[in-house]
């Protein structure tokens, strides 16, 4: 990872996480698109930063929660959705979601600053 | 330029994506919502660890303290100091497991599922509305809240479901609103009356009025006395025949000539239906081994999780009660206290029927009854559909009952007539509610009928044993007062003849109490015999469970509760033992014939080594069952088939139709209508065998252990809104419909129950489920394979709110 999406990953996950204790769960896309719109420079690692931020966090609480519960619900929701009863590939398919939402709203965070303000911005020495 | 379409598409993009996750497509759940670990329904997943042992609870609305204890199977013991505590406790731990459950049956029943689901039940909704089923719910309502007693106990009780939604927040939703994408709302008392309403409707809800009328019109009362007789000719009724009354019977009301002319021919005989049905027998201290009664219960109701019954032990102030309750009506059902024991099962009197209604002018508001017109009430239904705009539905009401169609449509259910008025006990008033509420603190015989005369629907076999050494059972509920075969078919709704005319006194319902045979029980078989004064119904549940029942009851002597325990579980179905032998004999009767040659020859050696036991790996019943109704089907489908007549028709019972085949084998039903050739009963025998031995054959291969009996059944406890992956499928159990142990395809003993009485009461049970009504508990299916190998759990039975048992490990506070 390039070391310059380091606080913006940090910011969304931090921020994000604990926007999510208190307000409804798509309150980490306000978060990553302001994150982004704060601190991104580049579309692409703006985006990889927001899937990740988002992406780690629900797939690090999803699993936490699977093991506690030893897969019994997700082994059902898994059955219904239908993903074959892989309670696992669910964890994995709620990382991915949640990563494409927080992705997303920090590639618009950061392409709508790069469209306020276009000028480079000073980047760290890489 | 492009930068700015860049981030405005990224923000649409972006935007869109957030704002379909969050939103209801069709069935399909907000994902987003659905999957987000902190407030989807991973949120749901129970850490098998996380039941605190030890908790206070702040419940505003208390007025002293309540004790909790959790057993080991997570049954709650409430302690409370008062009637409005108990019940308060009641609702909340009861929504605490169950409100999803309890709260879909009440949006079910009052025609409120297109509101949560879409326009997809929209039928259903406008179908129970027109069933009056709100209507009967708020009549009983009033008449339960104008008793202090009761008010209180549904008032408190509703209070206490009220406390725990308030409690919650979005996150910890029970799994299905998360699901389904809406939200528990305030709990009403009405809900409870809804409630008690849809099982009235599961129970009693179903009329064969129409299909028996079509029958008359068809081919008139000469055949339909002869198919459809009063009683059957094997019964072996609930209350044995030769009882002597104790009471003096009123006058039934006289039958209508313009019946009289209808039906003029000879004399009368009976039918089944089976499926739904129910248990209950209690044996008397002569029979057992202590010396004391024991009872015994298993009602049959479709198999569904989150369970139908949710166990529950009731402690105040002249109450300790143990059983179980049906989530969403405060008291106990099915239960016991320590002195007394009770249970249930279905009464198949007729307490439905249907008045053909003749309306004065297309406007129909006004309708000809007693030589007049009278106006008709127009009653507006708003049903809500999720996504749609609310529709608007008219009920047209006589003094009968709601016209529940009123045009020509196509009926939800094919049975219903159209432009006839329903009359239903459903819709008068009784206080169930003070019933079981005096029943689970009833402590003697005359508690038990003090109990029983506020009960009205659904009527039900009340058994009863108390440990003075009574045993009795009362086919109870309010009962129409009828002229013989009233409501068998449609009723003339412009002839107050026709119309009911008054009740059986409570007093002079079926009953016996402690009979010379020591034994008391029903399995939805007639209530009584011929000689009971009042017609209740022509048809009932089929014999063979009944006399099986009475049959092993009669030998049984120094009874233990294993003995009914094992009795419940009895698999041995006395239809196949009437049948098969005369089957065989049919099949065997044809000298050349393919039933004679290779594979089939195994099949038929299968079927005379075959002790008529359905038991899990037996391929007997597999054969049997597809065979026996083949051939049923064979005999009736032409005459009886909407598919052969056009019309609906109600097919001849399983009595009748024994009788037909063991008796009648010349009879010109046999006979295939629809075929030049003539077609005899050993034909059809041979034919319907075929046809058994090639369905398993296709399905399951070979002749060979595959055949067996659980493949071939497979039971299924499916989720209450068929989740696939929330159910139990392919159980390997044996039993079936008409057999003791009466689980079959979709339907089962729902909870069985056998209880000891004596100075110390001692009890046991179980239900295909668990305590907990969520998916992510391990508390949600954990007593299933306790129930499928036949074996009960004792039950935690505590006298007070202290004492030491090794099964309790959680006690619970709750503070006001």
């Amino acid at each position: 990872m390039n070391r310059g999406i380091w606080p913006l990953f940090l910011v969304i996950l931090v921020a994000g996480a604990v926007a999510q204790v208190f307000l409804p769960w798509w309150s980490v896309a306000v978060v990553a698109f302001a994150a982004a719109l704060w601190l991104g420079t580049h579309g692409g690692w703006a985006f990889l930063a927001g899937f990740e931020g988002v992406g780690f966090v629900w797939f690090a609480l999803a699993a936490w929660l699977n093991v506690q519960n030893q897969g019994l619900l997700s082994h059902r929701v898994a059955q219904l959705l239908p993903l074959g009863g892989n309670g696992w590939a669910l964890v994995v398919v709620t990382a991915i979601l949640g990563g494409l939402v927080g992705g997303l709203a920090a590639l618009a965070g950061c392409w709508v600053r790069q469209a306020v303000s276009p000028k480079p911005v000073a980047q760290p020495v890489s | 330029m492009i930068k700015w379409i860049k981030a405005v598409l990224a923000l649409a993009i972006s935007g869109a994506l957030t704002w379909v996750l969050n939103t209801k497509q069709g069935d399909v759940p907000p994902f987003g919502k659905f999957l987000s670990p902190f407030e989807g329904f991973w949120q749901n997943g129970e850490a098998t660890d996380a039941f605190p042992a030890q908790q206070n609870l702040t419940l505003p609305g208390l007025q002293a303290p309540v004790q909790v204890r959790f057993d080991d199977r997570r049954v709650p013991h409430v302690f409370a100091q008062n009637d409005h505590d108990l019940y308060f406790a009641q609702g909340y731990l009861t929504a605490r497991d169950r409100l999803w459950q309890m709260d879909f049956v009440t949006h079910v029943a009052a025609g409120r599922l297109a509101e949560i689901v879409g326009p997809s039940r929209l039928e259903t909704d406008r179908f129970f509305r027109r069933m009056g089923m709100v209507y009967g719910a708020q009549k009983s309502l009033d008449m339960v809240m104008a008793n202090p007693v009761t008010h209180n106990v549904l008032q408190s009780y509703s209070d206490g479901i009220n406390a725990y939604i308030s409690s919650l927040s979005a996150k910890e939703y029970p799994f299905e609103y998360k699901l389904l994408n809406y939200a528990p709302e305030r709990w009403e008392p009405l809900k409870c009356a809804l409630l008690l309403k849809y099982m009235a409707f599961d129970l009693s809800g179903r009329s064969d009025d129409l299909r028996m009328s079509n029958a008359l019109n068809k081919y008139g009362p000469a055949v339909v006395k002869d198919l459809f007789p009063d009683y059957p000719q094997r019964e072996d009724p609930i209350v044995p025949v030769g009882t002597p009354l104790d009471f003096k019977p009123l006058p039934a009301p006289p039958t209508p000539p313009s019946f009289q002319a209808a039906m003029s021919e000879k004399v009368p005989a009976r039918e089944p239906d089976p499926e739904l049905g129910s248990n209950n027998f209690a044996v008397s201290g002569e029979k057992s081994a202590s010396g004391f009664p024991i009872l015994a219960n298993d009602p049959h109701l479709q198999l569904n999780l989150p369970s139908i019954w949710y166990q529950i032990q009731l402690t105040a102030p002249g109450v300790n009660v143990y059983g179980v309750t049906i989530p969403g009506a405060p008291t106990v059902i099915i239960g016991f206290n320590q002195q007394v024991a009770w249970g249930v099962t279905n009464v198949a009197a007729d307490v439905m029927d249907w008045y053909q209604i003749k309306f004065r002018d297309h406007t129909r508001r006004e309708y000809w009854h007693d030589g007049r017109w009278k106006p008709i009430r127009r009653v507006v239904e708003r049903i809500k559909v999720r996504g749609q705009p609310d529709r608007l539905d008219t009920v047209l009401y006589t003094h009968h009952g709601p016209i529940v169609y009123d045009r020509d449509e196509k009926p939800f259910l094919s049975e219903t007539p159209i432009r006839h008025a329903m009359r239903w006990t459903a819709h008068d008033a009784a206080n169930e509610v003070l019933a079981f509420y005096l029943l689970n603190r009833a402590s003697n015989y005359q508690d038990y009928t003090a109990a029983l005369a506020n009960y009205g629907s659904p009527a039900q076999n009340f058994i009863f044993a108390d440990n003075q050494k009574d045993i009795t059972i009362w086919p109870n509920g309010k009962f129409p007062l009828k002229w013989r075969d009233q409501g068998k078919f449609i009723l003339d709704g412009t002839d107050p003849a026709y119309d009911w005319q008054g009740w059986i006194p409570q007093v002079q319902n079926p009953h016996v109490k402690n009979p010379a045979r020591g034994f008391v029980s029903s399995a939805n078989q007639s209530s009584t015999g011929p000689d009971y004064p009042y017609y209740l119904n022509w048809t009932f549940g089929s014999y063979e469970r009944g006399h099986r029942i009475n049959e092993r009851l009669a030998r049984m002597t120094r009874a233990t509760p294993d003995s009914l325990r094992v009795l419940q579980n009895d698999n041995l179905n006395l239809n196949a033992q009437l049948m098969l032998p005369r089957m065989l004999a049919l099949l065997d009767s044809q000298p050349q014939n393919v039933a004679k040659r290779g594979a089939r020859q195994q099949v038929r050696t299968e079927m005379h080594r075959w002790k008529y036991f359905y038991e899990a790996n037996a391929i007997g019943p597999s054969i049997f069952e597809l065979w026996y109704s083949n051939l049923v089907r064979r005999i009736w489908e032409d005459d009886f088939s909407k598919k052969g007549t056009g019309i609906e028709l109600r097919w001849p019972g399983r009595d009748r139709t024994n009788t037909l085949i063991l008796q009648e084998p010349d009879s010109k039903w046999i006979d295939d209508r629809r075929t030049p050739a003539k077609e005899t009963l050993p034909d059809l025998v041979r034919l319907s065998f075929e046809f058994a031995a090639d369905s398993l054959q296709r399905k399951f291969g070979e002749f060979g252990p595959k055949w067996r009996w659980a493949n071939q059944k497979s039971t299924d406890i499916l989720h209450l809104a068929q989740l696939p992956g929330f159910g139990r499928m392919d159980l390997d159990v044996g039993g079936g419909a008409g057999i003791v142990n009466a689980t079959s395809e979709r339907n089962g003993p729902s909870w069985r129950m056998v209880v000891a009485l004596g100075p110390q009461v001692q009890a046991y049970g179980v239900y295909p489920g668990g305590q907990s009504g969520n998916p992510g508990s391990p508390f949600y299916d954990n007593m299933i394979e306790t129930w499928r190998v036949g074996q009960l759990y004792p039950l935690v039975f505590l006298h007070n709110a202290t004492e030491q048992n090794k099964r309790v490990q959680a006690t619970w506070t709750l503070n006001k």
